[in-house]
Formats: C-alpha cells, structure tokens, sequence
C-alpha cells in the first residue's frame, strides 16, 4: 500500500512532504473538537517529511485540522495568543507582524499549523537563543484518547504536556494552543552572508556567530571534497531596528511556482553539482550584508510553490541528526565526509548548532549539531539512511522524527533508550491501549502486531 | 469599508470577513449559530475589525428577513456592501437520492437568496441610494454538467437574477457583483475528488475584495476558471454527453 505518489495526483491519497502516500482521508472541518472524535490522529498541513501525519496500517481516516485557525484570545499587554490548532504560521505572520509580533520560534516555512509546531516541538535558526516552540507555550487544550478535553502545561498536567511538545501527535489531539509572541522592533531582518571555504572554518564562524546574533545558521556544499569538503555559507542575522529599515512594509511575496512534477532523470549529480556551485558562488564574494523581509530570511522556499515537485515523481527524504557537543568537530568532518561518500544528492545541506536539551520527553534537539539534508528516492535511499543512523548512534546523537520516513525500529531504539520508555509511559497512562497513533509509531514504537 | 456578511462563520466567507477585518472594517456577520457567531466575533476583532456585529439569522426562514435587514442597518448605519455567501451543496447523487434535501437546497439557493436580494435591494436603493450587493453563485451555474445539475440549476438562476439586477440598477447606484468561484477548499467540499485549479478560501477572499474596489459585475476565481470555464461553455451538447466532469 505504501509508495510514492505524485503529489499531484487527482484521487487525493494522504501524503508527507517527501511524497510518501497511503490511501486513507482527512476529516476536515472548523469545529477540531467535533472532528478529532473517535479519530486515532490529528494532522496539519502535512510538512512532515515522512510518516508522522499519515495513518497507521489499517487506520483509514484521520482529522485534519487546517479549517479549524481562529484566533480565540491575544493580549497584548502579556503577548501571549491562544489560537486554534489549525492556525498557519503564515496566517500568524500576516496578522501580528503589521502590529509589531512574530512568532517566538519559527521552522524554515510559513506552511506549518500552531498544532504541528507544537507536535515536532520546532527549532530553528534562533534555537541557540530562543530554544524550541514548546518552550514558549503557556497551555494547550487536547482531547485525550478516552475523549475527555483537558488543558494541559508546564504547570498543570507537565507529564502529558511534556511529551506532548515534541511528541509527534501520540499523546492526543491538539485543540488550542497558547504561546508567548515576540515583539519585534521592525518587520525586517539585518542579516549578514559569509563563504566558508571549508567544514573548520564553517563550524568555527557558527560558534563565533551565535555570540553575536541571536540568529544563525549554515549551509553546506555536501558535494564537495577534500580541500573544499564541507565548503559553505554561514548566514547570521537579528531583527533590524527601525531606524536601519525602509520604510515601506515589506512585499508579501507571492514568488514563482513549480507548476509540474520534474521528470526523475531532472535532479541527478551533474545538475546538483550546477546548483551548489551556483549558490555558493552566487550574486556575492566572501562577505553581504543588509537588511531584508521576514520572508527572505525566515522561509527562502515559500517563494517557490511546491519546490519538492523538482524532485521528481518518486519523491525525496530528508534525514536530519544532532550530535552532542562532547563529539567535537572531528566527527563531524567524519560526518560530512560519509554524507559527501555516500552520495545521496543532496540538494540542501543545513548546519545549525542547537543550545540545549528542550525539555520535552520526546523533543529532537540537544547541545550540539544539527545537520540535516534531503535527498531524492533511490533504490538505495534505505542503505543510505541505514548507514547514517549507524554513524548517529555510535555517536550518542539523536534524529528528527518530523523528518524521517525510513528509519529502523532497533536504530530508533539505540538512540532513545530511557527517553523512549518514558515517553511510552506517559502515552499509555494517558491512552492505554494507543489508539492514538499514526504510521510513525507503528514503524518505530508501537507493539508489533497484525493488523 | 462598512459592510454585512451573510456565511461568515465558515469558508469563503469567513475568509473575506477576516481580510476585511485585517483592514480595519467595520463588519456585521450573519449566521444560524449563536455560538460560532461569537468565536468568529473574537477571531476577527483579534484580526483588527473596527467593530463587529453578530447577528443571528436564518436565509431559509423568509418571514426573518426583513429583520436581518434592520439589523444590519442599525448595527452599521450606512452600509457600503452586502455580501451573501451562505448557501447549500451536494452531490449530485446525493441530491438525486433525497428530494426533500433537494427541494430545500434548490429552494435556499434559488428562492430565498433571491427574495433576500429584493429586500437587500429597496434597503440600499431607498435608505440611501445605492451601494454594493454581492453574492456567490458558482461556475457550476454555466453550463448543464453530468456532475452537477441540480446544485448547478439553483446557481445558474440565481445567477440570471444577479445579472438582470445589475442591468437594470447599475445606473441608479446599485452595484452587483456575480461571485462564481471553481472549487475550492472548504468544509463543503471536503472529501470529495479534487479537479484541477483547485483554489483556496484565502484566494477568493483577495479576488473579490479586488471586484468590489474595480465593481467588476462577475468575478470568476480564482480567475483560471474564467478560461476553463470559456472552454466549457462553448462544448457541444453531444461533447458534454460524452465528458465525466
Ligand atoms: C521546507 C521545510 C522546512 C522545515 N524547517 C524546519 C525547521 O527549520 N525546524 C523544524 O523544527 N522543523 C522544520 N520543518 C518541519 C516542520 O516544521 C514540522 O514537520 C511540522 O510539524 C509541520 O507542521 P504541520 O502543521 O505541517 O504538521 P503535519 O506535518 O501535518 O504533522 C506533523 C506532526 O504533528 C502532528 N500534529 C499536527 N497537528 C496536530 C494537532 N492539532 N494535534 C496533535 N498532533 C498534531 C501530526 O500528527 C504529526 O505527527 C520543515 C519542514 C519543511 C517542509
Ligand atoms: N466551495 C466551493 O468549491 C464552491 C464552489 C462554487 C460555489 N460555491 C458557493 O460559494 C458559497 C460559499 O461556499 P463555502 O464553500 O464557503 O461554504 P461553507 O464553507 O459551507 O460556508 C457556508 C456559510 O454559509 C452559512 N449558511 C449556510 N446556510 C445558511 C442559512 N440558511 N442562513 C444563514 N447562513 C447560512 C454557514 O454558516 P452556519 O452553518 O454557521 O450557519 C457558513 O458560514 C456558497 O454559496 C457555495 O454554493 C462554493
């Protein structure tokens, strides 16, 4: 039942971001409350890479909660906004940045609901200052799995509210979400671009840079080698002063769209080696700075509607991993050095060192780096992955599961030893026979069974 | 702006509302439900709305309707538009298989819709000469369609409807704008296939916003419907005999 489905495919089966399909159907509707009912899943806008939105084996409809985005309280006194599940960071970004408020935390799209954030606990450029979405969170109100509604926070129920954020949706429906908004002295960013000509240089301009600005992060040649091997650009920014922006509000960029699916052959070697030279040579030599919108530096790839068609019609996954700071830089040039051997075509490489354990049970970040990239389908995607983990485990890292379509029970497991039975804990004090679950927790964590 | 809006609970409407509100307009909402009415009040006061007015009001009850119009007068005392995009839908099948469901769809659609406009009408023209009407049929309306035929009959009428009162009032000062969006992504049309061109409520709510500013007397959205919807109507009836949409 499971394979790759062009995403745009009419009979509309579910999907990750990746592409990955399984036939089942969303339950859509304003009123989340009404339609997570009796539903073994809730999911948003489906930017998970891999499985964590889709049903499990023999599950066939889920809710989805992307018509239920009211706002339902702000007070701008405290900043803190309670919102439906369902509400878009893009819709967020709409309506609270002409007012001077952003999101504490945001992921590299607008295209995400509060609830998912919430889910994948999210990170991002700001992790090293800002830490992760969860830890902004004032409460939540969930339908648990015996249907009651119960709200829950750092305060109030933390067991369920800890595994929770960062708990891929298998504790319970998320309802309502309230969180601490960030106010912000502009809509614009100053950020500032550097070449790396190599992984040492990269990695010590990142730790220089989370010094200085709040925001950073790196981005890899992974197709390079020796001399150049980990080449990149570092890119650091803060929010822009007022007196250092223009004074127009920036553009809402309705950018270019891919509008079909690339054959596969499109994105070999040859044309990926074009890109990453392209950009990192780009427009600038060395060294650019300035001030530029929200969108340009937050969500580079919101300007390109449906950017994953390029990948072809098999579609593509990502694989991202943390690895203590205890490792040194050393592993990490193993790391890259494996990544550029296996060869998997990535088309995006990104570096960004995360400040410290995120306090939920299941959360992805840790003191240490994150390098995350995505590659096309290939009939050897699974050994690629398979070998990775291998790496990530024998490192004491750690992957991210909003991200990860293909890995194995028994490598998942090594990775989270205690953090895994605590959270099974915590979901079946909650919901004792796991009803809630999804394809993710079939694949990694729920007992085996037929279904 | 000042402005009412009947089906602003839910969809497209409730899409404009917000676009609206994030403006700074002053808006009253119509709808059945006391409850959604109140959150819908909050979302969009939260969104920036200058004042917002629940107003509980049924379009199928006709008796109600002049009510719903004093209402929204003395919620907005001058009222620059009129929207309605409360409305019923099924599928052919469904409606096929259930009369009594038909009847009352055809007659909300058709009827009550209609003899709302009237009272609409005679409140903008009279109280204060002219002012904006604008009401959502659909491109399902243009053409007898395998698909879509009942549903699609009720549009088409009112459609007819919107456009003769355009004809004949314009000039006087009454604006009407025909709204036929294509499919788009809302609850009503949650679950079924999905067409090419699919669009989403957020789209529509920037068209037609759009129209009312330009007072376009149709407004097709998102605006690739205009084409395929070209195409369409200019199919011979032995072609639509033979094509599954
Ligand atoms: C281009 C791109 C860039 C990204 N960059 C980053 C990044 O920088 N940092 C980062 O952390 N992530 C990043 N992500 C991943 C993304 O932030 C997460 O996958 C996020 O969870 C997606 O939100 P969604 O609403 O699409 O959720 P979905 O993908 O629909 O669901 C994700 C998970 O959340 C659960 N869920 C969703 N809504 C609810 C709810 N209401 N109640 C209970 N469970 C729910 C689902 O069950 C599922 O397990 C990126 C993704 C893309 C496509
Ligand atoms: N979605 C599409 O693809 C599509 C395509 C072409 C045309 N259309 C037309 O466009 C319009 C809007 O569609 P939509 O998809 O936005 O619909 P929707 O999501 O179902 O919203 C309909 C709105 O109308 C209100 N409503 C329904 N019956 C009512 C009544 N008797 N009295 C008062 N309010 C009533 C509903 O509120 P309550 O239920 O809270 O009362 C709701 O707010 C409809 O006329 C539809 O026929 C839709």
């Amino acid at each position: 039942m499971t394979r790759f489905l062009d995403p745009l495919k009419s009979d509309m089966p579910l999907h990750g971001w990746g592409g990955l399909g399984v036939h089942g159907r969303e339950a859509l509707g304003e009123n989340l409350a009404e339609i997570t009912e009796g539903k073994p899943l809730t999911r948003g806008l489906g930017r998970s890479y891999g499985d964590a939105g889709l049903p499990a084996p023999g599950d066939e409809v889920i809710a989805g909660s992307r018509m239920a985005n009211r706002f339902l309280d702000w007070n701008p006194d405290t900043g803190v906004l309670r919102a439906e599940a369902g509400v878009s960071l893009n819709e967020l970004r709409r309506v609270f940045l002409p007012k001077g408020w952003f999101t504490p935390v945001s992921p590299g799209t607008s295209f995400v609901t509060l609830g998912g954030m919430v889910a994948s606990d999210v990170h991002g450029k700001g992790h090293h200052s800002a830490g992760t979405f969860g830890e902004h969170l004032t409460s939540l109100t969930m339908r648990l799995a015996n249907g009651e509604i119960v709200t829950c926070g750092p305060d109030d129920k933390p067991d369920l509210f800890w595994a929770t954020t960062g708990g891929m949706g298998l504790t319970g429906h998320i309802l309502d979400v309230s969180f601490k908004m960030r106010a912000v002295p502009s809509p614009w960013i100053y950020a500032e671009r550097k070449q790396c000509p190599n992984l040492d240089s990269l990695l010590e301009h990142l730790e220089e840079a989370a010094e200085a600005y709040p925001m950073t992060v790196g981005w890899i040649d992974c197709l390079s080698t020796g001399r150049n091997l980990g080449r990149g650009i570092l890119m650091q920014g803060r929010w822009a002063e007022l007196h250092e922006t223009p004074a127009k509000y920036p553009a809402d960029g309705g950018g270019p769209s891919v509008p079909f699916t690339f054959p596969n052959w499109a994105l070999n070697d040859v044309t990926l080696k074009g890109f990453n030279w392209a950009y990192y040579h780009k427009e600038f030599k060395g060294f650019r700075s300035g001030v530029e919108s929200t969108q340009t530096w937050w969500y580079p790839l919101d300007g390109i509607g449906n950017w994953s068609r390029i990948y072809g019609k098999r579609g593509f996954t990502q694989h991202q991993a943390v690895f203590p700071k205890a490792v040194g830089r050393k592993v990490i040039r193993q790391y890259v050095e494996l990544i550029a051997m296996l060869g998997g075509s990535s088309f995006l490489c990104v570096i960004k060192d995360c400040r410290a354990e995120a306090p939920g049970t299941l959360s992805f970040p840790m003191e240490g780096i994150s390098i995350a990239l995505d590659f096309p389908m290939r009939a050897d995607t699974q050994a690629i992955v398979d070998r990775l983990n291998e790496f990530v485990i024998e490192h004491g890292g750690r992957i991210y599961l909003a991200k990860d379509a293909l890995t194995r029970r028994e490598h998942f497991e090594a990775m989270e030893g205690e953090r895994l039975t605590k959270f099974m804990e915590i979901r079946r004090k909650y919901d004792p026979d796991l009803t809630i679950r999804s394809r993710l927790s079939a694949r990694l964590m729920d007992p085996e069974v037929e279904r | 702006m000042r402005a009412a809006i009947i089906g602003a609970t839910k969809g497209m409407g409730r899409q404009l509302a917000r676009r609206m509100a994030e403006r700074g307009d002053m808006i009253a909402i119509l709808g059945r439900s006391e409850a959604s009415l109140q959150a819908a009040t909050t979302d969009l006061q939260i969104r920036g709305a200058a004042e917002v007015h629940p107003i509980v009001f049924d379009l199928a009850d006709a008796d109600g309707h002049r009510k719903g119009l004093r209402a929204i007068e003395g919620a907005l005392g001058h009222i620059d538009a009129i929207i309605i995009t409360a409305g019923g839908f099924d599928t052919q099948e469904g409606l096929e298989s259930d009369l009594e469901r038909t009847a009352r769809i055809l007659d909300l659609n058709y009827t009550k819709t209609v003899l709302f406009c009237e009272h609409a009408r005679k409140s903008l023209m009279d109280q204060q000469g002219g002012g904006k009407l604008v009401v959502f049929t659909s491109v399902a309306g243009d053409k007898g369609r395998k698909t879509v035929g009942l549903y699609g009959s009720s549009k088409a009428g009112l459609s007819h409807y919107l456009d003769s009162l355009d004809a004949r009032y314009r000039d006087a000062g009454l604006v009407t704008i025909n709204v036929k969006p294509g499919f788009i992504r809302t609850s009503m049309t949650a679950g079924l296939p999905e067409p090419p061109f699919a669009g989403e409520p957020d789209q529509v709510a920037v068209d037609v916003l759009k129209a009312m500013e330009k007072q376009l007397p149709t407004v097709y959205t998102p605006s690739i419907w205009a084409l395929v919807m070209l195409v369409i109507k200019h199919l011979p009836k032995f072609v639509m005999r033979k094509v599954g949409f």
